[in-house]
């Protein structure tokens, strides 16, 4: 799977409160949510976001509730990828049984400004900053992982399996 | 090999006679607990399209965190739970006013030590307090375990807390556990299992190590366990569910890395907006206005925390600048409290009573901030937003310092109260 977008640059410790506030929580759709993405820490979010780009941050994306709204809102609203320094274990989790691809790259987050173009290889594990023509390599993730974000997500990665 | 407790539970829950660290391991589930986003992880199920869940009696769903509904909307979601309940025949089922889930599993005996439980709230790690594995996981997951009874983890290497040193007075394990994540960091056990020993966490009661454990999950922890002892089997046998077995590490199990904690004179702490990790000794921020003071939350709204808060509540008034908010954990807790006269003295100095549950901890109802006010709570987290307005400032520190705050009107060492 090969991804393009647009880097949007965030610090550490975003938390799940300012991705997706506790007062959307009732909602259980995608496009209700998506628009809400990121409120609470970056209101124009969702108005200056173009498809398929992709949030480079820095430790512990994702980190406090385990709400599965952070990683679906993110998604729903066109997020191509999530380029970390690490992730918080249940946003990981999430984001992968939503079918959003979570990268660790220490090296791509440092070398990366906002707004760089991104190309990602998941298949070959490459990062390359197009701006800056510099390539980096991420953490490996597990073949059955790579499956499942393949598949969309945990569902349809299950849907596959029931029926395969 | 050597193992440690959370190597043991994973081992044993995924049908191996040992498992290592890194390793990927396909488990059981002894427990799986939801709670208001039950809504989620039935949609979610549906899709799966199973007809019905693995086991209804290893579910638990707990209705706490916008009870009795707040808009129409919450209504309808606790509607469309009380349907899903009865049509998968889910008696484990704890309808508004009950309680915080965390608090509620523990109350009605369904932890033991030795379990593997999900939740699909981060603080699950609170039953690590009873000697289990307990992590918090998303409702995709849930959904799958709900059909299939199992989920993939990632074997996780155990950070070793010893802690040492007597506790003084209006000094408690909320003070410990902040001052612990202000050394270690927001991430510092991220992917982590720890587990919790030494005398300080021997001599904690029940109600004191649950803080911990739960707390714990706001630096990653992956789950947060305490070696079982007399005082869990005492609690256990007034409750007893099912046999167990007390899950211990070896002697020679290896940990990741070890930290030693001498906390004889650590005075009481304050996480500071709005960040976990911004934690300072209370002296250095008295004086700090507040509008509100909260006293509740699945991290400390148990017995022992309103018991210290009406001991400096007693006999006083809180500011007329404050308002005091307290929720009760559970209805166990609540009337407990009434027994025992904490609620008249809470009510006498001016406090606000709400019902069992999440309250305001999460922002939604019973006690929103606005933009510009600043709170003193015994809740677990301090998000930009968390508690209301995105603009509010959180401030969280131990019962003892929500009580001499909310007299004082400032943020208030607790030690200054005693007479
Ligand atoms: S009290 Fe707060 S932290 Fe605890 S379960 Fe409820 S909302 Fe979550």
């Amino acid at each position: 799977m090969i991804l393009k977008g647009k880097a949007i640059k965030y610090g550490n410790d975003i938390n799940t409160d300012v991705i997706i506030p506790g007062r959307y929580l009732n909602f259980v759709k995608p496009e209700e949510l998506a628009p809400h993405a990121m409120e609470n820490l970056d209101p124009d979010f969702f108005s200056k976001f173009t498809k398929g780009d992709v949030i480079v941050a820095g430790q512990n994306f994702g980190c406090g509730s385990s709400r599965e709204q952070a990683a679906m809102c993110l998604k729903y609203a066109g997020v191509g990828a999530i380029v970390a320094k690490s992730f918080a274990r249940i946003f990981y989790r999430n984001a992968i049984n939503q079918g959003l691809p979570v990268i660790e790259s220490s090296e791509a987050v440092d070398a990366t400004d906002n707004k760089d173009v991104l190309l990602i290889d998941l298949d070959k594990e490459l990062i390359k900053n197009v701006t800056k023509n510099l390539r980096f390599t991420m953490q490996p993730v597990p073949e059955f992982l790579q499956g499942i974000i393949t598949a969309g997500g945990l569902v349809p990665w299950l849907q596959e399996k029931s029926h395969s | 090999m050597a193992s440690t407790i959370a190597e043991k539970i994973l081992a044993r829950a995924s049908g191996k006679k040992e498992v290592k660290s890194g390793e990927i391991v396909d488990a059981n589930i002894d427990l799986a607990m939801s709670h208001d986003n039950t809504t989620l992880v039935s949609e979610i199920f549906k899709e799966i399209d199973k007809e019905n869940v693995w086991n209804s009696q290893r579910i638990v769903i707990v209705l706490d965190h916008r009870t009795p509904a707040n808009t129409i909307t919450t209504a309808e979601n606790h509607k469309l739970i009380r349907e899903f309940v009865k049509k998968y025949n889910i008696k484990n089922f704890f309808d508004v006013g009950e309680g915080i889930c965390h608090q509620v599993l523990t109350e009605k005996g369904f932890i033991h030590p030795g379990m593997l439980i999900v939740g699909t709230d981060s603080h699950t790690t609170t039953a690590g307090a009873f000697g289990a594995f307990a992590t918090g996981i998303g409702a995709t997951d849930m959904a799958a375990v709900w059909s299939t009874g199992k989920l993939w983890f990632k074997v996780p290497r155990t950070l070793g807390f010893d802690i040492s040193g007597e506790l003084s007075k209006y000094v408690t394990s909320k003070d410990i556990i902040l001052y612990l994540i202000g050394k270690i960091g927001a991430d510092g056990a991220n992917y982590k299992a720890c587990e919790f020993y030494g005398d300080t966490i021997e001599n904690m009661s029940i109600d004191s190590r649950m803080v911990i454990s739960n707390q714990a999950m706001e630096a990653g922890a992956k789950a947060a366990i305490i070696p079982p002892d007399k005082k869990i089997l005492d609690y256990l046998k007034l409750r007893d569910k099912e046999s167990f077995e007390m899950i211990y590490s070896d002697q020679d199990a290896e940990y990741e890395k070890t930290f030693e904690f001498d906390i004889t004179n650590t005075e009481p702490q304050i996480a500071c907006p709005d960040k976990i990790n911004n934690v300072k000794p209370v002296s250095k921020l008295t004086g700090e206005k507040i509008n509100q003071a909260v006293l509740g939350s699945c991290t400390n709204g148990r017995l022992e925390d309103f018991a210290i808060a009406s001991d400096i509540l007693k006999d006083k008034t809180i500011s007329k600048k404050v308002r005091m908010i307290v929720v009760p954990a559970s209805r166990s807790v609540y009337l407990e409290a009434i027994k025992k006269g904490y609620i008249e003295i809470f009510l006498k100095a001016g406090a606000i009573i709400v019902n069992p549950g999440c309250g305001p901890c999460l922002g939604l109802h019973q006690g929103v901030l606005a933009d510009g006010e600043s709170v003193i709570s015994s809740t677990n987290r301090n998000y930009k937003g968390r508690m209301g307005a995105s603009g509010a400032e959180i401030y969280l520190g131990s019962p003892a310092t929500v009580a001499a705050s909310a007299i004082k009107g400032e943020i208030t060492n607790p030690k200054d109260m005693i007479l």
